[in-house]
């Protein structure tokens, strides 16, 4: 499915974009110019990586310490030890659009559980 | 370097044994930890998984297929550094022979004096600390927390979650005014009041009173709060004793340089029980946080492997962050040097503060509650090279 996220010239470079689907996709504009989208939120705990600390192609969370690869979604040190979905960027006339992931997401224990009707 | 030596299995060893791995080093490598755990994440201990939410294999720091290629020599304690022999002697008789050590042996709760031996009364630093008061809020009753610092407080949120009647004693006027400063500590400790927690400042502890369990804590002022389970929560000692006669630089935990590298050749420390010392601040400090135990193991083995050799970057201003009652505190640098804290973003009052420290206009410091996108872009600044 393509979404459309928002405009490339909205999305100044060191800034992310979060769309808020379910679950919520970040678009990440570096500060080399490239566009990377990932899951949004943390594997360890509730926390959006679009608030996180931007480093060339490394975000990491707000929260903790981990930082994930926003090429490939893996993650360097705990807390977390999943890593979080990449998905397609494309931008056509100006506009970025987000290629959502067919795979399962990493969804941190108390998503799950709140997804799953228990205690969040 | 053959052989190489973690003295310590909690996040700062495991985190030095990585950094050992990820830097080429390929020799042997033994990890030496006194608890009998595999390494294991301490943050939710008075948070997630005091409160039953977080399942104990989900503390493990460790990944599913990670593997270091290292011996792990666990539930048994180190008792002593044989520097001239190259040796650490352990509790159980065993010596491991190597040429690089790493210390990493964390620090202890302290305890009240004379509440050994009372059932009721609990510190909260390891797992089996943990499993033993988790058991014991399940039962809920009324709970004293002596101390209002960050473990206080968080414990004082579980069990207040869990239906807890919770009081809090600090005995300075205003909790968490060392880390935080006094006004922002005020802040940050109102969380008790807005839940109802009841908090009493100002007086110290005189003793427990209880035949083979506690029932009540004692205040100096001759108050007496009656209590089914009491937490204590009044910081932590580095674990060094095991050191003396070592030949080691010790004051307040190990003495070492920005790099880890200590008074002996081929030995460094790291985590909890490391004085580094800090030159962004110009003296030595001992700082325990997670995100330290997690960070500075790199530098500390690029120094072992180096064998000195290397000039150790300045490092990321200290940072911690504390789950209470539903919102996020986030801190980061020296709350010490400012001269002045302002508040830039949300309110005191609406517990959404984003406040930053200054001294002599320069920010030095920064602190947020459920902050966290503005409170990164001030610790970026902060971090910033100056």
């Amino acid at each position: 499915m393509m979404i459309p996220a928002c405009r490339l010239a909205d999305l100044p470079r060191g800034e992310a974009h979060r769309l808020d689907i379910d679950p919520p996709v970040s678009v990440f504009h570096t500060d080399d110019g490239e566009l990377f989208a990932i899951d949004d939120t943390c594997t360890h705990q509730d926390a959006s990586l679009a608030d996180g600390w931007l480093e060339g192609c490394e975000v990491e969370c707000p929260l903790h310490a981990s930082k994930f690869d926003l090429r490939t979604g893996a993650v360097d040190a705990p807390p977390a030890k999943l890593p979080v979905r990449t998905h397609e960027v494309v931008v056509e006339d100006g506009m970025i659009y987000v290629q959502l992931s067919l795979a399962a997401p990493n969804l941190p224990p108390c998503i799950s559980a709140r997804l799953a009707g228990g205690p969040a | 370097m053959r052989t190489v030596a973690v003295v310590g299995a909690s996040l700062a060893g495991l985190s030095a044994a990585r950094s050992l791995r990820k830097q080429g080093y390929d020799g042997r490598l033994v990890v030496v930890g006194d608890e009998p755990h595999r390494p294991y994440d301490r943050p939710p201990l008075s948070k997630e998984f005091l409160a039953g939410s977080l399942a104990e294999a989900e503390l493990a720091l460790e990944g599913d297929d990670e593997d270091l290629a290292a011996e792990w020599l666990l539930g048994t304690r180190a008792v002593a550094l044989d520097h001239r022999g190259r040796k650490v002697r352990l509790a159980d008789g065993r010596e491991v022979r190597a040429d690089g050590f790493v210390l990493a042996t964390g620090a202890a709760a302290r305890t009240l004096p004379g509440s050994e031996g009372l059932a009721g009364v609990h510190t909260l630093r390891t797992l089996d600390d943990a499993r033993a008061l988790r058991d014991e809020l399940a039962r809920g009753g009324r709970l004293v927390v002596i101390g209002g610092g960050f473990i206080g407080a968080e414990v004082a949120s579980t069990a207040y979650a869990l239906g807890l009647e919770v009081t809090v004693v600090e005995a300075a006027p205003t909790p968490l005014a060392g880390p935080l400063g006094e006004a922002m500590g005020a802040v940050v400790s109102g969380l008790h009041a807005d839940h109802g927690v009841r908090l009493v400042c100002g007086v110290g502890v005189k003793g427990l009173s209880g035949e083979s369990r506690v029932d009540a804590v004692l205040l100096e002022d001759g108050r007496s709060l009656p209590a089914d389970i009491v937490v204590v929560g009044v910081g932590a000692r580095p674990n060094v004793e095991w050191l003396e006669g070592s030949g080691i630089a010790l004051d307040n935990g190990v003495k070492c340089g920005a790099d880890g590298r200590t008074s002996l050749a081929g030995v460094v420390a790291v985590g909890d029980c490391a004085n580094w010392y800090d030159p962004r601040a110009g003296h030595h400090r001992r700082v325990e946080h997670w995100t330290g135990a997690r960070e500075r193991p790199d530098a500390a083995i690029a120094t072992l492997l180096a064998q000195g050799a290397v000039e150790p970057g300045v490092p990321r201003p200290p940072y911690f962050w504390s789950d209470q009652y539903g919102v996020k505190i986030q801190f980061a640098g020296h709350a010490a040097a400012a001269d002045s804290v302002t508040v830039e973003a949300g309110s005191a009052d609406g517990r959404d503060v984003l406040a930053v420290y200054r001294r002599a206009g320069d920010p030095v410091a920064v602190l947020g509650m459920n902050q966290p996108r503005l409170f990164t872009r001030w610790r970026k600044q902060l971090g910033a090279p100056r």
